[in-house]
Formats: C-alpha cells, structure tokens, sequence
C-alpha cells in the first residue's frame, strides 16, 4: 500500500428538486479515521456513497478528490452494515471476491493470512449462514483488507451487532486499518467518541466539528474523557 | 409424515366418493368405471401401458431439457442486455398472449406425427415461465452485492456469473419446479393433435372405443407419472440449493 491520501468532499447536492445538504466541505485526514456522525436520513450515508462512485440518485455539484491529485477510482474499499458476504461462498472464497471479479488470480496465502488475521482460521471452509453476526463482519473485515486500498469507507459496519461484539469489532478493525484513510459513517456517539480522530457531526442545519478525547483511538470504554465526548455528541446530535 | 398420511387419506376419501358414485347411481362402465375394474385394466394392460408411458416421457424429459436451455439462454441475454430487453420483451410477451395450445395443429404439420411435434410443444409450454423466472431473480440482485462488485471493479461479465447469477438460482429452481408441472400438458397435447404413440394417443384411442376403463388407467399412469416428474424436479433443486446456497 501507498501512502494514503487525504480526501476533500466539497460541494451540494440535491434530489430532484429537494435539497440534500449545501455547502459541505469535508475533508477526510490522510491515513486517519474521520467519523461522520448524525441521526438516520440526513445525508451522511449519501456523501459515503458519493466517496465510493456509487449510486444514490442525487444530482451532485462539486468536486471529490484526494488531495495527492491521482484520482480517486480503484483506491477505495467499502464495508457496509449489512455484511454482504456472498452465501453461497465459504469464508475463503468471500474474502478473495475482489480478485475473483476482475479475473484475478486470488493470492490465497494472503487470504489465509488474513483470515488468522481476522481470527477465522477455524471457519474458512464454512458457509456464512454457519457463522454468527460478528463472525460475518469478520470476514467481511477480511475481504476490506484484502482490497488493499488506501481509503476505507465504513457505512455503520458495526451498528447490527451486540455491545461486546461491537466493541470488539470497533478495536480490530481500528488495528488492522491503521494507516489508511478512514471515512466511518455512524449515527452512535460511542463509535465516534471512541474511534475518531476527527468528528464531524451531521445535522439538518449543516456540520460542526467537535475535537476528540485527547487519548489516543480507541479509547479505553471506561475513559472518562471518552465518556464526556460521547455525551457532548450525543447533546449535540439530539439538539439536531 | 403427517403431509404423507394426509394425501394417503384423501386419495382413500377420493375412491370411496368414486366407488359410492359408481354403485349409487348405476351408471354404465363405459360412461364411468368403478375403481377396481380401471386397477384390473391397468394391471392386465401394463405392458401396452408402460410402452406409451416411455413414449410421453421421453418427450416430456427432452422437452423441459431444451426448454430449460432455452430460457435460461434468453433470460442470460435479456439480463446483460439492455438492447435485447427492449427489442425482444414485447415479442416474448406477445408469443405468450398466443394461446400454445392452438399452435399444436401447425407444429403436428411443420413437425410431423413422430416425437419432435410433442417435444416442442413441451418446449414452448415451459420457454415462458422458465425465461421469466430466471429473468427476474436475475433483475432482483441484493443492490448491496453489485455496490460491493462496482467497488472492488468487477467486470460486468464477472458480476453477472459470479453474482448475478448465483443469486437469481433460487428463482431458476422455482421456474424448473413449475416448467415439470406444465410439461406433461405440453406432450399431451401434442399427442391429441396427431400421434401413434404416448400416454395422450393411448387415451384417445380408448376413449374412441368406449374402453373407459383403459382410459382412466391411462389418465392416472399421467398422473403419476406427471407426479414423479415433479417430486423429482423439486427435489433436486432444493437438495442443490441447500448445498450451494445455505439461508439464501
């Protein structure tokens, strides 16, 4: 892997004749986590899809770019709530999609590699329906990184699965994305407060930044300073 | 087991009602045969009976093999093209508002008397649902799957096999399951039309020479057979589905 670069969102979007969110100007810290945070239906999800090249039915006005000047295409990997593992496919066969779809050769020791990595080694020849939800973001972690790319876009990858799960699942995949340029869209205050190391929050009447706790990411669940942040996010999202 | 023992039930109410009907009302053997006389026909005629029953079934096998090749050909070639389904929808959809049934004379005198006329009669009773089916599951992708495939840079060839269509089987299967239902009707009906052998000859042929008897053995051996036919189908795209595509 490159460096990661940093990424600029700047622009308005709009939905038929509806307006979606004006003015944003976002920028994603090169090689670290940037967490976008706002309750369901205000748009944040779009501009994750916007990042991605993905459809959202939205007409957009701006510019899109990391800030290296290459272009963006072929450098992002994304990870949504819903795994999307393929059930047909074992664990091994869905962590080597990407290669697999461009008629790649799948290197299948960094598949297995990955799959320890992911701590999965036990499950690689089963089936997604034998494993459990937090297994299933696993793998699809596994399949993230097997991408290989610089920018992540994470899209509420962990909001489905139970707290312990959950929290388990925040510091695996906060070690194993180290160094790569995060974009985590999330309508948890927890997750931003513990993961961010920029917090963008997300309401109908535009975006605030709020600074993280000053540790480190990912914050002990005990922080105090942690657990200020999260009320502070959790005041400022409920005054919308 | 209890669906098992339910159908046993309701055939024994169902020969009880006929045996009843039979001895209630008198009616003559050649208008309606009791039970046990169309069991004894069937059992002294079963050479001549399973002779056409291969017959009936070998157009019916064939039939839903190329049919099934076909439609799955042309819903592959709709779904990857979007020129195909503009061009090729509105005749698929108006060959189907064709009754099939009044094709038979025509495909009898393009095709013969022999197997071929049946077997594509067979083919085209079962094109339509099968293309359908498949055409839809392969429409109704999870949108997650090809978001995922647009990221990773799939190819569209790529997305469509190993995706696409990996997800659209279950809908395949439900097609198949419905195509061995309409087969037998396909081959059937063909045999009406003008044949020397089959299982649809066979009834004609008895019903012509007041052999009812022989008839209703002959209907019931379709039955069955159409019965088998299905279980069969049913059972191997299931069994298939549950080993290629678990909680699918």
């Amino acid at each position: 892997m490159t460096v990661a670069p940093a990424i600029r969102f700047a622009g308005s979007a709009t939905h038929g004749a509806v307006p979606l969110f004006s003015r944003m100007d976002l920028t994603l810290e090169a090689g670290r986590w940037t967490c976008l945070l706002g309750v369901s239906g205000v748009g944040k999800t779009t501009i994750l899809r916007m990042i991605a090249g993905l459809e959202t039915g939205a007409a957009f006005d701006g510019v899109i770019a990391p800030e290296d000047g290459a272009p963006l295409a072929g450098r992002v990997a994304y990870m949504a709530q819903s795994d999307l593992l393929l059930p047909w496919a074992t664990v091994r066969e869905n962590v080597g999609l990407g290669a697999r779809l461009r008629g790649e050769p799948a290197d299948s020791a960094r598949v297995d590699a990955l799959i320890a990595e992911v701590g999965l080694e036990a499950h690689a020849e089963k089936k997604p329906n034998a494993l459990s939800g937090g297994q299933k973001q696993r793998v699809a972690l596994g399949r993230t990184l097997m991408e290989d790319r610089e920018v992540i876009l994470l899209d509420e990858p962990f909001s489905a699965l139970d707290a312990r799960t959950r929290a388990d699942m925040q510091e695996l995949a906060h070690r194993l994305l180290a160094g790569r340029t995060v974009l985590l869209v999330t309508h948890d205050p927890g997750e931003a407060a513990r993961l961010a190391d920029k917090i963008v929050v997300m309401t109908e009447a535009g975006t605030t930044e709020v600074a993280p706790p000053a540790a480190p990411a990912p914050r002990a669940v005990d922080d105090p300073e942690y657990l200020d942040a999260q009320a502070r996010l959790f005041t400022l999202l409920r005054a919308g | 087991m209890m669906r098992f023992l339910g159908g046993i039930f309701a055939a024994g109410l169902a020969l009880a009602i006929w045996q009843a009907i039979v001895s209630l009302t008198d009616v003559p053997r050649f208008i309606l045969p009791p039970p046990a006389l169309v069991f004894e026909t069937w059992i002294a005629n079963r050479a001549l009976i399973w002779e056409h029953t291969l017959a009936t079934a070998t157009e019916i096998a064939l039939g839903l093999l190329i049919g099934a090749a076909l439609g799955m050909a042309t819903a592959l070639t709709l779904a990857s093209s979007a020129f195909a389904r503009v061009t090729m929808r509105p005749i698929l959809v108006f060959t189907q508002a064709l009754p099939v049934f009044a094709l038979a004379p025509i495909l009898t005198l393009w095709l013969g008397f022999g197997m071929g006329s049946k077997i594509a009669m067979a083919v085209l009773i079962i094109y339509f649902p099968i293309t359908s089916a498949f055409f839809d599951g392969l429409m109704r992708t999870p949108p997650g799957f090809l978001d995922l495939a647009k990221t990773m840079g799939a190819s569209s060839r790529a997305t469509l096999w190993r995706i696409r269509v990996p997800a659209a089987l279950p809908s395949l299967g439900s097609g198949l399951r419905l195509a061995a239902v309409y087969a037998p009707i396909g081959a059937v009906i063909g045999e009406w039309v003008g044949s020397s052998q089959g299982l649809g000859y066979l009834m004609l042929l008895a019903n012509g020479r007041a052999k009812t008897d022989l008839m209703f053995a002959a209907l019931f051996t379709l039955g069955l057979l159409s019965i088998l036919l299905y279980l069969l189908v049913n059972w191997a795209t299931l069994t298939y589905l549950r080993r290629h595509s678990p909680g699918i």
